[in-house]
């Protein structure tokens, strides 16, 4: 029992994100009508539009003249997301999530961080492919991140068949796996970095509690992005920076009870005059 | 400093300033080699122009701009005719489209797959008509693709009896007619061969997917692919209808200008100018 509660948010997420991709695909399969569409654009109940507020920048850098509908679903899943901390979209949304966290599970279990050749890429290289797919977008009059997005293809090819999706998500489980570790998430993944500014000010972040930290770094082991943890054992204080993907992994393997959820810090962030 | 080494004196200093600036340029070329690679890519991937468009699609290129690729229309089509581009298929990847061959698209008179659309890449207007003052879904006016046969592999224009597409054509008789010509092979019967109409064919495909030949003698291709254009040079005189269309024709792009059409083309030969210059 106490191996599941040491999963408990872990199961949660992939049942959040198995959860969605089997509504995505009951809508076809089944006709139901709780949510139609993809991930980059649905329908809730048929009547809330949601929209992928990084397709829409796409789409308008290309020169899309939309209906109103998509900004209005675009607006609502980031003030969702502004709310519940952006990234919490990749580590309990998005389907690829799961393709590399396999990887990065393998990466700990085989040691291959210890033994592999170290393959460097900057984490701020997303914040680069945001900016390059806007302007390739604007050059070919096509968003351009969202005809090769592994996140969507991942998504429709659960909902109407899967063709060579495999081949691309293998391609993103070898390149976690014997390239950069979380390589596509963590470094890579545009929309990763669209969700990290928008949950720059999320109010849900993980808090660390210092008194109880025994300094064990379980944590920043199995931490995705284990630099937004650079407080571990230094001082109580919120995770505020907008990389944290919200997964609770840290919550999970801490045995000391430092790391919890809560609403974030502003006062101490602002007492140290940080502005994160 | 090391006096004792006047070689490492020499050696270029790493500055701060260096170091940044180096770092952008890095990034700014790694980045602009991506962008060559990626825009190399989807040029490539936009550049197939057969697929056949769910009704009131805008022309192509606005399509391929404005589809969300959420499925929706493939999701609300009750016949399962469109398809998601998935990879490996060769098409732009997550948008719609449909092989009349395989399942074609039976022009449901609410049209289901159309309003459903978030951005507007489906078009409802132009698949709507005015009926009675108010707007209704008139499936009609779409414009999918343009039914083409091949006349070489269709058997009605062979002689043998045939008007399959015909039958199966929504819009029989506007869409597709049958025309007697003479058979000059026996010289005494007469062929009923299928014509297809631009004006009406909605590109649905019920024609192609009821073809009796292999490989089907009539077929669906888009309408840009399929129709030429007049221009407006030439126009009918005995149309109305054709009047309309060069209404908006820039007359100074139809003017060839030369050195004499300058001048009124009456006195072009009364002036000398060109004839006796050398």
């Amino acid at each position: 029992m106490s191996r599941i509660y040491k999963m408990r948010y872990l199961l949660l997420r992939r049942f959040t994100q198995v959860g969605l991709l089997f509504l995505y695909f009951s809508a076809n399969a089944y006709g139901w009508n709780i949510l139609t569409g993809t991930l980059s654009s649905s329908t809730l109940f048929q009547t809330v539009p949601l929209a992928d507020p990084f397709a829409i920048l796409q789409m308008l850098s290309a020169g899309a003249v939309m209906g109103i509908d998509v900004f209005i679903g675009a607006a609502i899943v980031i003030l969702f997301y502004g709310i519940v901390g952006g990234r919490a979209f990749c580590s309990w949304v998005c389907p690829v999530n799961m393709v590399t966290d396999l990887a990065n599970w393998l990466r700990r279990k085989l040691l291959l961080d210890k033994a592999e050749r170290k393959v460097w890429v900057s984490r701020n290289a997303r914040y680069w492919v945001l900016v390059l797919s806007l302007i390739v977008s604007a050059i070919t009059g096509l968003a351009a991140f969202e005809l090769v997005s592994p996140i969507t293809i991942f998504n429709r090819g659960v909902i109407f068949g899967m063709g060579m999706t495999g081949g691309v998500l293998f391609a993103i489980f070898l390149f976690d796996l014997f390239g950069v570790k979380n390589g596509w998430c963590g470094h890579i993944c545009p929309l990763g970095g669209v969700y990290s500014l928008i949950g720059r000010f999320s109010l849900i972040r993980v808090r660390h509690n210092q008194p109880n930290c025994t300094l064990c770094m379980k944590c920043k082991e199995v931490c995705p992005e284990s630099e937004v943890l650079f407080m571990i054992g230094k001082e109580s204080t919120t995770v505020n920076m907008g990389e944290c993907v919200n997964c609770a992994r840290c919550i999970e393997v801490c045995d000391d009870d430092a790391l919890g959820f809560s609403i974030r810090d502003f006062a101490t962030s602002k007492a140290k005059g940080e502005n994160r | 400093m090391n006096t004792q080494n006047p070689k490492r004196d020499t050696k270029p200093k790493i500055t701060e300033r260096r170091r940044f600036l180096t770092i952008m340029a890095q990034s700014v070329g790694l980045s602009a080699l991506g962008g060559l690679i990626w825009t190399g890519y989807v040029e490539e991937a936009k550049a197939s122009p057969l697929m056949l468009r769910p009704p009131g699609a805008l022309p192509e290129r606005d399509f391929l701009r404005m589809c969300i690729k959420c499925g929706q229309c493939a999701e609300a089509c009750p016949y399962d005719t469109l398809l998601i581009a998935k990879p490996g298929d060769g098409r732009p990847m997550g948008t719609p489209y449909f092989i009349p061959r395989e399942i074609p698209c039976y022009m449901c008179t609410d049209i289901p797959c159309v309003p459903v659309c978030p951005t507007n890449a489906l078009d409802q207007k132009s698949v709507s008509s005015v009926k009675d003052g108010k707007e209704v879904l008139d499936i009609n006016k779409a414009k999918m693709g343009l039914a083409i046969i091949d006349a070489e592999s269709c058997i009605a224009y062979w002689g043998i009896q045939c008007d399959a597409c015909y039958r199966a054509c929504p819009i029989l008789g506007d869409a597709i007619s049958i025309e007697y010509i003479r058979n000059e092979r026996t010289g005494k019967h007469a062929k009923l061969v299928p014509v297809v109409h631009a004006d009406h064919c909605t590109g649905c495909g019920l024609c192609e997917h009821a073809c009796v030949t292999e490989k089907a003698a009539i077929f669906v291709l888009p309408r840009d692919v399929a129709m030429g254009k007049p221009g407006d040079y030439y126009v009918k005189g005995w149309s109305e209808k054709d009047q309309e269309r060069i209404k908006e024709r820039d007359i100074n792009r139809l003017q060839t200008k030369t050195k004499r059409s300058e001048k009124s083309p009456q006195d072009y030969l009364n002036l000398d100018e060109g004839l006796f210059d050398e």
